[in-house]
């Protein structure tokens, strides 16, 4: 009875892993392999499709925009959030409970309504087809979750903390940033990730607020994918890379995707 | 925490109220504007009260839309809620290979929404891809491009594949925060598997999955990038969900007035059931 | 009910121990008679816990037999050793009512309704639980949540032993002490062997009728409270025991007697000293040194005032030793002299009390 719970796990992650590794065996093959046979594994290897994005610039440049407004993103978002959750952690002011809340709601508003607002809104202040103004977009979602999970973070020290660092005679930013920055570190470890985790995967915004300078990546997948009529093999390359810094993401910050997915509170 | 009242605290928020305001507040003004007006071009706007919202509370197409939603998303709850709990349950706690199950099981949730679904575009097709082939050569027949319940098959699946792990790693988080004593105590006590699960595991996961719930649901009610690339709300309008019916109407079509009015429906809509949602769920805490 | 006996029990959490450090529990035997009152005290990570556990069933042991009433139990799980534990902070099922708390164990092995109801209602009476009986066991305070643990292992008529693991660590210093004398007019009353682990000598001394001492994963003494604080076997127990703890001087033993800077000092035990050993010491508690007019000459460094008494600190050449005076007692002015009751005072060589 012991073996039977080790089978639900391995045969959960076979089967995440089976789309991702057919993506993989594609990108290490020519289109016509792809069209012209099916294979489980490359006949013809070739990184071909891998040079080509290394070299091309509109296909690298896809990832380095992206790459650009998801860390200005989390950045921001971290950064502002920071004060506003110290506030809804020790204090008590008017409106603090709606205002919470109403930052919450923004959380579930379906990109598609602000789809064209802010394609409207963000060419009206000339910030069009900048990584700006998706990094700003994105912070509708990610400042609310960032001040949730840093106030469920920062509620579990207590006051007794802040008091004695005023005795001990630290300005308040003194005692801001150099103790209790360092105190909530995996608060903000766990914040930073859920942002760039939200950032990097969303791509309707991006898409609608970038066209030609600041486009991501997934721009210029779909456009291949039409223009020139389907070149599998690099779009799986393509897709791949695009696998490969939330691979990394993960690793980093293994050892506290347990505790961070409980967002502090449990 | 005892809290101190103190009116300052509005300059620690304001830089976020200011950021949030100005991407939600402008923008739904701009839906709101719409919504109650009506124009024929050349930026004339006429005032139209409440037609609009009429019009598509009463339309066929958005009753369409809204009823494939609710289908879908009840099949996700049903099936991503209990398959990520019994997942989580059944995870090792402690370990060397926990690491590797949590960063594996990760992984999908970190892949951008478009590759997810180029992804199974590619992998589900009848000729080239290894589920289609799989399928068809079990002799059942299948394409998602040409039949209505292939695709829906194959969109329940592919999010079923994408998502799960959130609820997995929500639920495991929970349980592994039980404290080791309440276990021990039940072998104390003499209590079966089942009921260690009813009595400890399930009300000390209450908030976790709360979490989960409340997450998926809003998300996906609010599908749009890997349903468009998955199948473009086709074959015909058997995938077209509510983001996607909406994105047609207003950036495809234009269509100012009722893609506003239909904004506006479908906030709403995910608004009031979250509440329910979560006032259901805890409302055991407020006593 | 249950004399338990542990033979050669040897603990070790990781899979191959092999130093000293491997192992949590070194070599030891332990018999506890039925219906007695012990307590495991000790500092933490001594390894009380462990052998707590190792009695309950929740861990197996790496070596060594456990016998209930001279039945095998070592392979038994808790359940079929039939015994009760109390953890360190409540455990209840919090939806359930006070009622069905009680009530699990006995439902779960099957026994009727109409007995339940009965046991229930007597444990419940108890407790002075019985008028909360149909309330969420959440809603409860931390003590009332522990006195639901501890129905939960009293309500089973049958049950062996019951054990406690340091169950006041979250109640309220106030209730502390009416918990504690619950918890000993409980023992007289049902007169079940009850295991006490603690760290607080005071929780130890009030419950236990016998203490066993242990340190680093073995047992140090076993005795009652009044064996532990005049004849404590080993410095650490004269230490850890009594506030202040002994006093320990270094010595050395001539002709029979101890001597101690120079100063000849009577002892108990000096004339059993067979001398190999590596350290000497004297061990004398406060309690039993005095002012006198003869006796090791000393300064008085400190005097704390502790309510009915007073801890006086004082010093001859670079020992500090302490002594407890009376409230009223005059204290002398000029050079004061110490003496140590003699029938009070043992020797320590590498540790242990001479005999």
């Amino acid at each position: 009875m012991k073996r039977v719970p080790w089978l639900i796990p391995t045969l959960y992650i076979l089967f995440l892993m089976l789309p991702i590794y057919w993506l993989i065996n594609m990108s290490f093959k020519t289109t016509n392999e792809i069209l012209g046979s099916f294979t489980l594994w490359p006949r013809d290897f070739t990184f071909d499709n891998y040079i080509k994005i290394f070299t091309d610039p509109t296909w690298y440049n896809g990832y380095i925009n992206s790459i650009t407004y998801v860390v200005i993103n989390t950045v921001l978002s971290v950064a502002v959030a920071l004060p506003a959750a110290y506030a809804f952690s020790r204090y008590r002011f008017l409106g603090d409970k709606h205002l919470f809340f109403w930052l919450l709601t923004n959380r579930m508003a379906p990109a598609a309504v602000f789809a064209l607002p802010f394609l409207q809104l963000y060419s009206a202040v000339g910030l069009f087809d900048t990584p700006i103004a998706v990094a700003l977009a994105h912070t509708l979602f990610n400042i609310p979750l960032a001040v949730w999970i840093l106030e469920g973070f920062m509620s579990g020290v207590p006051k007794e903390l802040d008091e004695t660092a005023y005795v001990d005679g630290y300005s308040f930013w003194g005692f801001f940033f150099k103790i209790f920055v360092p105190t909530i570190a995996a608060g903000i470890g766990v914040a930073a990730f859920f942002c760039f985790m939200f950032s990097w995967v969303e791509l309707l915004l991006a898409k609608t607020l970038t066209s030609v300078a600041a486009k991501p990546i997934a721009a210029t997948m779909t456009r291949t994918a039409s223009t020139s009529g389907y070149e599998l093999g690099l779009l799986a390359a393509a897709g791949t890379l695009t696998i490969v810094p939330g691979a990394f993401v993960i690793y980093f910050v293994r050892n506290y995707i347990a505790k961070g997915f409980a967002l502090g509170r449990v | 925490m005892n809290k101190t009242v103190n009116q300052k605290a509005w300059f620690f928020v304001l830089p976020v109220v200011l950021l949030v305001a100005f991407n939600a507040i402008i923008p739904l003004m701009t839906v709101v504007n719409f919504s109650v007006q009506e124009t024929f071009g050349d930026n004339v706007f006429f005032w139209a009260g409440v037609q609009w919202f009429e019009q598509v509370l009463q339309s066929p197409r958005f009753h369409a839309a809204l009823g494939r939603q609710l289908l879908f998303t009840a099949i996700i709850l049903l099936i991503e809620i209990p398959l990520g709990l019994a997942i989580a349950l059944t995870m090792p706690r402690k370990g060397p290979w926990v690491s590797v199950c949590l960063v594996l099981m990760a992984l999908p949730l970190l892949i951008p929404w478009n590759v997810v679904g180029a992804m199974w575009n590619i992998f589900a097709l009848p000729d080239i891809g290894f589920l289609g082939r799989l399928i068809n050569g079990l002799g059942i027949e299948y394409n998602y491009t040409r039949q209505p319940f292939s695709a829906w098959f194959t969109m329940v699946l592919m999010d079923v594949w994408h998502w799960t792990s959130l609820v997995v790693l929500l639920c495991y988080a929970g349980l592994v925060s039980i404290p080791d004593a309440y276990y021990q105590a039940a072998k104390v006590d003499g209590a079966r598997p089942w009921a260690v699960f009813r009595y400890i595991q399930l009300p000390k996961l209450k908030y976790v999955l709360t979490i989960a719930i409340l997450l998926r649901f809003m998300d996906s009610f609010m599908i749009y990038t890997e349903a468009v690339v998955l199948t473009g709300g086709g074959p015909g309008n058997a995938t077209t969900f509510l983001s996607i019916d909406l994105q047609k109407i207003a950036l495809g079509q234009f269509d100012l007035g009722p893609a506003g009015a239909m904004s506006i429906i479908y906030f709403l809509i995910i608004l009031f059931f979250s509440w329910l949602f979560y006032t259901l769920m805890m409302k055991d805490e407020a006593r | 009910m249950a004399k338990i006996t542990l033979q050669d029990i040897r603990h070790a959490y990781g899979p191959n121990p092999e130093s000293d450090e491997d192992w949590a529990l070194k070599k030891l035997s332990l018999d506890l008679a039925d219906g007695g009152a012990y307590a495991l005290l000790g500092p933490s990570g001594c390894g009380k816990t462990t052998l707590l556990n190792l009695i309950s069933g929740l861990l197996t042991p790496t070596e060594g037999r456990i016998l209930f009433d001279n039945a095998d139990v070592t392979q038994a799980s808790p359940e079929q050793r039939n015994i009760a534990q109390v953890f360190q902070f409540p455990v209840i099922y919090d939806t359930m009512t006070v009622y069905d708390n009680l009530a699990f164990p006995l439902r779960n092995r099957g026994i009727g309704e109409k007995e339940v109801d009965a046991r229930v209602r007597e444990i419940g009476k108890m407790l002075e639980l019985d008028h909360m009986l149909n309330k969420r066991a959440s809603g409860l305070t931390a003590d009332g949540k522990q006195k639901i643990s501890l129905g939960r292992g009293l309500v089973r008529s049958d049950v062996n032993v019951i054990m406690f693991d340091e169950p006041l660590t979250v109640i309220d210093p106030h209730l502390k002490w009416v918990l504690r004398s619950k918890l000993k007019e409980l023992h007289h009353r049902i007169r079940r062997t009850m295991i006490y682990v603690t760290h607080d000598q005071t929780e130890a001394l009030t419950f236990a009728e016998k203490v066993v001492v242990m340190k680093d994963g073995q047992i140090v003494q076993i005795g009652t409270p009044i064996e532990l604080f005049e004849k404590p076997k080993h410095t650490f127990v004269g230490h850890f025991i009594g506030s202040p703890g002994m006093n320990l001087l270094p010595c050395t033993v001539e002709g029979g007697r101890a001597v101690f800077a120079g100063n000849p000092v009577a002892a108990a035990n000096a004339a059993a000293y067979k001398g190999n050993g590596k350290v000497l010491e004297i061990g004398v508690r406060p309690e039993f040194v005095s002012f006198g007019a003869q006796g090791i000459p000393v300064d008085i460094v400190k005097v704390a005032d502790a309510g009915r008494y007073r801890i006086v600190e004082t010093r001859h050449q670079d020992h500090s030793i302490k002594l407890l005076v009376a409230e009223g007692l005059v204290l002398p002015t000029r050079q004061a002299h110490l003496q140590f009751d003699p029938a009070h005072t043992q020797i320590y060589e590498d540790g242990w009390m001479v005999s």
